[in-house]
């Protein structure tokens, strides 16, 4: 047996252990509720939930009180896209997104053109970065919201994010960014971005699953969102339901371990990410990179393995956990829309495998990762027919094929 | 998604890769599905003079089951006559596979690639009939 090597940090990361140690103790002896006033346990509860939140905030460059706990990015999305969408509909009614957003996003925003709410889909370039004169071409006096990620999950490119928040400020409309795989990863200033409202996940930087937070800007403007959950109005009303604390503090103690560490973390694995490019390209042909190389978060490699199809590559390998743009990995049975808005072929699509690497990713697992893709793909192109053609010289997007 | 061991097994030890002659007037070759699609089968099949499958040889792109099948196609089509062959039918193949329902197009593929190998064969003959 091969040892288990993960590359999927996209999908989830482990809780850090610093993490885990600073929530324990809110399982057990600290276990009341933040929003009992008048005993000790939710005193002990209620400080330990703001702490947390000035943690937070203070990597975004936010003040405390702008922090709202969700369950995590999902719900965060919900709240800002479909929230602000319903509460300034009266000024107006259309929105800005762009097509490789997480459904997270692209969901909501279906889901409000149904409300009567129209949506713009803005295209991206080949590296899936949307174009600026685009984005301000589409905006007009009845937009409201602009919803543009951070960082995409499968790709890792990098968005404009100042440039996009200033032609907000400009137009005077709200922007929403997802940078749930940006937070941590890549310095955030929501005052120098003119970011109104912002989406973050615990479980994608070390912390536990099933909590996140929005931010929400209170000053120039404050922005409101209407609640997805309606209840004992907690968190200024926008997200009633009694506060999971030892999320909530492990997010806060993960978001500080992050930022802290995040210049040379960041280095550290960029390092990693070009040694798996290089030492895949120095081994095998007819390789691409798909995303941004230069605008990119540190861990996410992007690799399309030309003539040969992603599931049967991940078999090759099954000792190492990566995802694939493969139809054959998905529910949908369609191959990666991202990659496919990129303008990527479908059959590149269907041959495309993310390594996303992270905090606990050594070099040696890098080397054998090189070693063991690079044998798979070597093993299944000598077993593909699409290989032997191209070999042939037969120009693939001449042929005839029996579609079915 | 958990694959079965039959599938497994066929994934990492393929049968009967490789190439045929497709010049060869005894050698069919079918070549079925699309790129994007993501699975493209090419089987090809060599009869002997009674028309009996002597050799049979595969190349697949596409899913671990889309290889399995094909590997599975071949090992069975050898041995048989063109009609034994045609008798082949996707279920048996998801049966012996054990093959899950989002999967079956990959038997699908496999039967037709049997089938696409034996009327390219079939055409190749009738070219030859004198008059
Ligand atoms: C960009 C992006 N947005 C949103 C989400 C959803 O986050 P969560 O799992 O916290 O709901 C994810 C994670 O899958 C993501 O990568």
């Amino acid at each position: 047996m091969q040892p288990l090597i993960y590359l999927d940090y996209n999908a989830t990361t482990p809780v850090d252990p610093r993490v885990l140690e600073a929530m324990l103790p809110y399982f057990k002896e600290k276990f009341g509720n933040a929003a009992s006033r008048n005993h000790r346990f939710g005193w002990e509860a209620e400080e330990a939930v703001e702490k947390a939140r000035a943690q937070v905030a203070a990597v975004l460059g936010a003040s405390a009180k702008e922090i709202v706990w969700t369950s995590g990015a999902t719900e965060s999305n919900n709240i800002a896209v479909k929230g602000a969408a319903r509460m300034y509909r009266e000024k107006g009614r259309h929105i800005i997104t762009q097509v490789t957003e997480h459904k997270a996003v692209l969901d909501p925003c279906k889901y409000l053109e149904q409300e009567g709410f129209r949506v713009t889909y803005l295209p991206v370039n080949r590296n899936g970065r949307i174009d600026l004169e685009q984005l301000r071409a589409a905006m007009t006096d009845d937009t409201i919201l602009v919803s543009i990620m951070y960082a995409n999950n499968e790709i890792g490119t990098l968005q404009p994010i100042a440039e996009i928040g200033k032609l907000c400020k400009e137009r005077g409309v709200l922007f929403h960014t997802d940078a749930t795989q940006a937070f941590g990863k890549v310095p955030i200033d929501v005052e120098a971005m003119g970011i109104d409202l912002l989406s973050l996940s615990a479980h994608k930087i070390y912390g536990p699953k099933g909590v996140g937070a929005l931010y929400v800007r209170r000053k120039n403007p404050r922005v409101r969102c209407e609640p997805v959950l309606h209840g004992g109005g907690h968190e200024r009303g926008m997200r009633s339901g009694t506060l999971n604390t030892p999320g909530i503090v492990g997010l806060g103690a993960a978001a500080e371990i992050a930022a802290a560490e995040m210049d040379s973390e960041g280095r550290r694995i960029a390092g990693l990410r070009d040694r798996l490019w290089n030492g895949l390209t120095e081994k095998l042909d007819e390789i691409y990179r798909n995303g941004d190389p230069e605008h990119c978060v540190p861990g996410t490699l992007n690799v399309s393995f030309a003539y040969v199809e992603g599931e049967s590559l991940m078999m090759g390998f099954e000792n190492i956990a990566v995802s694939s743009g493969s139809a054959c990995t998905s529910a949908s049975l369609e191959p990666s829309y991202v990659l496919r808005a990129l303008g990527v072929g479908e059959e590149l699509a269907h041959s495309s495998i993310r390594f996303s690497l992270g905090r606990f990713t050594t070099s040696e697992e890098i080397e054998q990762t090189i070693k063991q893709v690079t044998a798979a793909v070597q093993r299944l192109r000598d077993m593909s027919p699409l290989y032997e053609m191209a070999k042939e010289g037969i120009d693939l997007k001449t042929v005839d094929w029996s579609r079915h | 998604m958990a694959y079965s061991d039959k599938v497994l097994d066929h994934y990492n030890h393929p049968r009967n890769i490789g190439t045929l002659d497709k010049n060869n007037p005894r050698v069919g070759t079918g070549i079925v599905g699309a790129p994007e699609c993501g699975d493209v089968m090419k089987l090809q099949i060599q009869v002997d003079e009674n028309d009996r499958i002597v050799d049979a040889k595969f190349k697949t792109f596409g899913c671990g089951s889309a290889i399995a099948s094909s590997s599975l196609a071949t090992e069975w089509v050898k041995g048989k006559t063109l009609d034994e062959a045609l008798q082949i039918k996707n279920t048996a193949i998801v049966q012996e596979l054990a093959l899950p329902p989002v999967k079956i197009h990959c038997s699908v593929l496999a039967e037709d690639a049997i089938r696409a190998a034996i009327a390219d064969l079939k055409k190749k003959k009738a070219a030859q009939q004198p008059g």
